[in-house]
Parts: C-alpha cells; sequence; structure tokens
C-alpha cells in the first residue's frame, strides 16, 4: 500500500470543488488514459482583472490524482491567471505533505490541467510536451524516457555519468541494472563500428595466393584500424594495435569504446575487415590476454 | 465491525490448525533433518510426513517427486532454467501472455541471452488457441509453461491436453498452479505434466515456502547446488517449520476441496449477483463458465481502481485492482490489456477473491458496500455525466492525452 500522507487521504475522502462549474469560462482536459489518469480543471476567471473566482474539478484516477487536483482548485482560488501559472509540481505535492515518488506524475497533470485551462481562456492552443516512462530509480523519481533523453543529448556510457545528470541510480543503487539496460540500448543505436556478425571462416580463403612480407601485412593491419579509428572516435571510443603475434592481433580498446556493451561486435567487426584485407585468419583480442606487460604507447 | 478479507488470491491467512503444528519447530524441534541424532531425526521424519501429504494433494505417484522449495517463483525459475540447460538442442519456450510476472519477467530475461520466447495470446475472455499454440510447437521447444488458473480473472487453461501436445514434440511441460492448488482438483499421476509450481501462502500455509514437482525421470539441473537436501535438486538447510505448515494445509485442502466447489462458489455467485444489477456498466472479465470457484473479477467503468480499494479499505473491505496506479506502473494490468478490456475499464477492474473462512454475512456487507463507492466515484470522474457515461459522444470527455 502506498504510503499517503494524512492530508492526501484527507483530501481523497473529502474532495474539494469536486464536480462540474456551470458558468466556468476556462476549462482545461488532460490526461493520459493509459496511465489511468484524466483530469478537467474548470475555473471562472473575471475577465477585468484575470482573477480566478471559483475553480472545480473532476478526476478519472487513484488516490493522489482527486487528491491533487483537490489541492490544486485550493491553491489557485483567489489567484490571478499570472500567478496560477506560476504554481509548480512541487507546491502541489507539498501542499499535501508530499507524495509516493511513483505518484508524482499526478501533481503534473494538475499543473498541465491548468495550463490548459489558462490556454483555452485566452484563445491559445496549448499543446502537451510530457511523455512519462516507467519508474526507473525509485529514490528520485527518474522514468526511463527522461534517462533515456539525457543519455542521448549527452552521449553518456556509464551509469555514473546518468547519475551526475539526473540522480537516478544515486540512492539505493538497485535501479542500475535498468539503467545500464537503457545505456546499451542506446550505445547499440548510437554505435557506428562496423558490425558484421560471421567471422570469415579460414578454411574459404584460397590457398596459393602469393604471400605478403611481415613488414607489409604489418602496414596493412595498421592501415586497416586507422581506417575505422574516426567511426570509433566519433562515439568518443578508440583503438590501438599492441602486439602482432602470428594470427593473433592484439589491441587496446579506449574511451567509451572501453567495457562497451558493442565492445564483442565491434571487436568482431574489425577482425572481419583484417580477414577481408589480409586474405588469411587472424583474430583480434584485447591486449589484456597478451599475458605479459608491455610498454605505454 | 470485523475486517472482510476478500484478497485471497494475493496471500492467504494461516490456517490456525497450521500454525499451531508449526510451533514447535520454532522451539523444541528446532534440529537440523540432516544431523544423525534424534534432534534431527525427528524433523527428518516430520519432513517425510509433509512431503506425503503435498504428494497426496497434488496426486503425485511418488512422494520423491516433491521438491520443497522457497516460494512460487523459484519453483518456476528452477523449471525452466532447468529445462533450457538440461536440453541445449532445444531453446524455444512456449508460454502465454497472462502468466504471473515470476514467468513473463524471466521469459524477457532469457530472451536476451537468445532464448526464442513464444507467448500465446488470449481472447476477450482469456481463453488460448489451441490451433495457435499447436502451430508453435517445434523439435527447438525446450518447455512450455502455461498457468493453471489465472490469478486476476481466475479463468483455467487446458493444462492437461497442453502437455499431452507438448510431448507430441518432445518438449517439457510445466505449469504455475499456484492459484489452482487446492481450488480445483489435481491428479498428476493421470496427467502428462513434468513440473509444476505451487506456493504455501496461496492456500493458508506460510509464506516463504514452495514446492516444484518433478516428475520422475524428467532431466533435471537444479538451481541452487550445495547439499544433498531434497536429494540433491535443491540444496539448502530445508525451512522445516514452514514444511511442516504446508504439509498440513496441504491435507487441509484436500479436505475442503469439495467445499471451496460448493460454498466459497455460492458466496462468489453471491457477490456477483448482488453487486452487477446494483451498478451499471459493470461487468464480470474472464470466462465465467471455466473458472476458479473463489474469484470474481469485475470492471467498473470510467472509476479507477485504487480510488475504490481506498475507499473499501476506510469500510474495512479488502481487495484488489488492476488499475496500473495500484502497481506504480504505468499501465494496467497485462491480463486485461491482454483481453482487449477498454483503458477506462482495465483501470476500474476489481478482484474479490474469496477463502474458505469467509461467510454469507460478509459477502452481504460488501454487496452493500460496493454500489454507493462507485456511485461516489463516477460523481466526479469526468467520462460520467448526470445520465451516465459521457465518453464517444459528442459532447464527451477527450483530453489531451500524454
Amino acid at each position: 500500500m502506498w504510503d499517503y500522507s494524512d492530508k492526501v487521504r484527507e483530501h481523497f475522502y473529502h474532495p474539494r470543488n469536486a464536480g462540474p462549474l456551470a458558468d466556468a469560462n476556462a476549462v482545461g482536459d488532460v490526461g493520459s488514459i493509459k496511465c489511468g489518469d484524466a483530469l478537467r480543471l474548470m475555473l471562472k476567471v473575471d475577465p477585468q482583472n484575470e482573477l480566478i473566482v471559483d475553480a472545480h474539478f473532476q478526476t478519472f484516477g487513484c488516490g493522489s490524482a482527486i487528491a491533487s487536483s483537490s489541492a490544486l482548485t485550493e491553491i489557485v482560488k483567489g489567484k490571478t491567471l499570472d500567478e496560477a501559472l506560476q504554481v509548480s509540481n512541487q507546491e502541489i505535492a507539498d501542499y499535501l505533505d508530499g507524495l509516493p515518488p511513483e505518484k508524482m506524475h499526478c501533481s503534473v497533470m494538475g499543473r498541465e490541467a491548468l495550463h490548459a485551462a489558462v490556454a483555452n481562456f485566452r484563445g491559445e492552443v496549448w499543446s502537451d510536451d510530457h511523455a512519462e516512462g516507467a519508474m526507473v530509480c525509485k529514490c528520485f523519481a527518474v522514468d526511463a524516457v527522461l534517462i533515456e533523453k539525457v543519455i542521448r543529448d549527452n552521449k553518456l556510457s556509464t551509469v555514473e555519468q546518468v547519475t551526475n545528470y539526473t540522480k537516478a541510480g544515486g540512492g539505493c543503487s538497485s535501479c542500475h541494472e535498468g539503467v545500464e539496460e537503457i545505456l546499451a540500448k542506446v550505445a547499440q543505436e548510437r554505435c557506428t563500428a562496423p558490425v558484421v556478425a560471421v567471422p570469415m571462416p579460414a578454411a574459404a580463403i584460397p590457398a596459393g595466393r602469393p604471400r605478403l612480407t611481415n613488414f607489409q601485412r604489418m602496414r596493412r593491419i595498421e592501415e586497416v584500424v586507422e581506417s575505422i579509428r574516426p567511426m570509433l572516435q566519433r562515439d568518443h571510443g578508440d583503438i590501438e594495435i599492441v602486439e602482432v603475434d602470428g594470427r593473433n592481433v592484439y589491441v587496446n580498446l579506449k574511451g567509451a569504446c572501453q567495457g562497451c556493451m558493442m565492445e564483442q561486435a565491434t571487436l568482431s567487426g574489425i577482425q572481419a575487415q583484417l580477414v577481408e584485407a589480409l586474405g588469411e585468419f587472424v583474430q583480434l583480442l584485447p591486449a589484456g590476454l597478451l599475458g605479459r606487460p608491455v610498454l605505454a604507447s | 465491525m470485523d475486517p472482510i478479507y476478500l484478497d485471497n488470491n494475493a496471500t492467504t491467512a494461516c490456517g490456525p490448525e497450521v500454525v499451531a503444528a508449526m510451533l514447535p519447530f520454532f522451539t523444541e524441534q528446532f534440529g537440523n533433518p540432516s544431523s544423525m541424532h534424534s534432534f534431527g531425526n525427528k524433523v527428518g521424519l516430520a519432513i517425510k510426513e509433509a512431503r506425503q501429504r503435498v504428494q497426496t494433494l497434488l496426486g503425485a505417484e511418488h512422494d520423491s517427486e516433491i521438491v520443497f522449495t522457497s516460494c512460487g517463483t523459484e519453483s518456476d525459475s528452477t523449471a525452466i532454467l532447468s529445462a533450457l540447460k538440461a536440453q541445449p538442442e532445444r531453446n524455444q519456450i512456449i508460454t502465454t501472455v497472462v502468466e504471473h510476472p515470476a514467468i513473463l519477467t524471466l521469459c524477457d530475461y532469457l530472451e536476451k541471452d537468445g532464448v526464442v520466447v513464444h507467448r500465446l495470446g488470449v481472447d476477450k475472455k482469456g481463453r488460448l488457441d489451441l490451433d495457435e499454440y499447436k502451430a508453435l510447437l517445434s523439435p527447438r521447444t525446450a518447455i512450455v509453461s502455461a498457468m493453471w488458473a489465472n490469478n486476476e480473472t481466475g479463468t483455467l487453461f487446458p493444462v492437461e491436453a497442453m502437455a499431452e501436445m507438448a510431448h507430441g514434440v518432445g518438449a517439457m511441460f510445466h505449469s504455475d498452479a499456484v492459484q489452482a492448488v487446492g481450488k480445483v482438483a489435481i491428479d498428476l499421476k493421470k496427467t502428462q505434466i513434468d513440473m509444476l509450481s505451487l506456493s504455501g501462502h496461496k492456500l493458508h500455509a506460510p509464506k516463504g515456502v514452495g514446492v516444484l514437482y518433478v516428475r520422475r525421470n524428467t532431466r533435471f539441473r537444479p538451481l541452487l547446488r550445495g547439499g544433498h537436501q531434497e536429494r540433491g535438486r535443491r540444496a539448502g538447510t530445508e525451512n522445516s517449520a514452514s514444511i511442516v505448515g504446508l504439509g498440513v494445509a496441504a491435507q487441509l485442502a484436500i479436505e475442503h476441496l469439495a467445499f471451496e466447489n460448493s460454498e466459497v462458489r455460492r458466496l462468489r455467485d453471491r457477490l456477483e449477483a448482488g453487486i452487477l444489477p446494483q451498478v451499471p456498466c459493470s461487468f464480470v472479465t474472464g470466462d465465467p463458465g471455466n473458472r476458479l470457484p473463489n474469484t470474481a473479477n469485475i470492471a467498473f467503468e470510467y472509476v479507477e481502481g485504487e480510488a475504490i480499494l481506498l475507499l473499501l479499505n476506510k469500510q474495512e473491505i479488502a481487495a484488489s485492482s488492476g488499475s496500473a496506479c495500484t502497481s506504480g506502473s504505468l499501465e494496467p494490468s497485462h491480463v486485461m490489456r491482454a483481453m482487449g478490456i477498454p483503458y477506462t475499464a482495465a483501470h476500474g477492474t476489481i478482484r474479490f477473491s474469496l477463502s474458505r473462512y469467509n461467510n454469507e454475512a460478509q459477502i452481504d456487507r460488501v454487496i452493500e458496500a460496493v454500489p454507493p463507492i462507485i456511485a461516489q466515484l463516477r460523481q466526479l470522474s469526468p467520462y460520467w455525466g448526470e445520465r451516465g457515461p459521457i465518453a464517444g459522444s459528442d459532447d464527451g470527455f477527450a483530453p489531451a492525452y500524454a
């Protein structure tokens, strides 16, 4: 059961200003039937001074949606329209001594209804720009839509960064798996590194072709990797060759590529291009598998 | 006024006989059943008796087919992961869209690792299409998992026939029967069901104990490995008090099966017959002709479920809802959506689930309480006018949707 404050309960059991308002001249209808909330806010506004003389509501929704609507009508009565537009979601929540994080969207709906009603009175067109996703971080009430947008806009690649930008994941940390899933999804969409799932099997390479000298072979490996670097750099990543030992090419992934969920796909994509360019099977391995320390480049 | 508990599909009260039987296992009978001394031996014998009682309740052929677990969810996870592990050549799961999250969330997760998951849809009454099911079965199917009874509507699935069809392609069949056990007759030895989950707290045993039935000769890979408990199929020291409680609860369930299907069913039918004619725009969801005897799921259109529950709770009546708000999710119940129930009705679904501890006076009090609550909330609803629903009409309520 939700941890509703006494004030929320009180406004739910005894809502103020509920029901239609016959001579309303500013009406705002908003809601999301999918998530189970819809609200009609009706205001009686004095055209002389834009003072809200009376306010009523009708709400299809849960306990806190009804309580938030009730609180909103109490808050805006006696205010001018401009003053009322300054009312924030937090103010509505504070009026009710707080709302559970999952229920903050109920107060958002109240504020949107208010903006819609003011637009209706002034003959303006109001459009809703509010999208809402599943709650990911319950400690700080951050939803999936916001997290995804922030990751996209700021090219984030770690949970820590997401926490710094949105607070999500900064509390109990149990949502980190969910945040990582969103990071992986965006990374996958964003990744421009060549992705070839199946590396060419060694048997498919025709035998008897003139062989490259060791020097030519290394140069060609370098050329292929150099040609791919700009794509990785665009995603704030990079790659460097550490060692070529027989058919094993050891590399270091750097920047955003490091620990990226797409690491394996990136490696196999580059490997396929190397196999193509060299005409022989090579495998691309992380430098960590080299098994011996190397000098920093 | 005494509180009225009609949320028995969520959890049930522990039977007084169950509690009494458990108490000694918190005090003098504290031994580890694996121990050689008599402290352990007595507990071991008590667990053996409990196992036999669960065996009888399920109609299992052998008592060694009963594996005690910590809950229904653990049983579900164990069954599905075991089937995948034991049959590496098969990588597909068939399940239904209306399963409990214990199945669906696990399947979503396995899908990310490359397991192919088919989810059978349901019709308006929550019924499966067996032709669609047949078409999905293949030599790549590792396991089919279908619930015996739906937790929200009580609708029963033809699991016995589905198990036979699964065996036709060599696939295993598992049923999450946590809602069905104790409410419908189950005789597993006469079926081809390979694995079945039950949960203690749904049948008046305590929380924290469950069972996975594993038919003899079913290839099995344990989830928890360690000690030799449960013949090595579920390591971890036995939750002896709860297992003993579950044994007593199983015994009581056998004794009350007829009562569930006569008296409890009569009370459920009385509840529906009392409420529906009094409340316009309300209807029973699911398949009324083929469901658990204790479950009534009623949709009240144009009002929201959490608000109904809060007002019921004020009168000390406990039920549950499929609305989005009660779970903190953004969408109403996946079961209601799968059946194509419109959002305005899905948010207002209330599940009343009875038990043998309810009586007629309680039901009559609920019949009296519900209609005024719905009327009160409809007065607040922008979808409801003086003469009834106004949604859909030209002057109706059409909000700017987010």
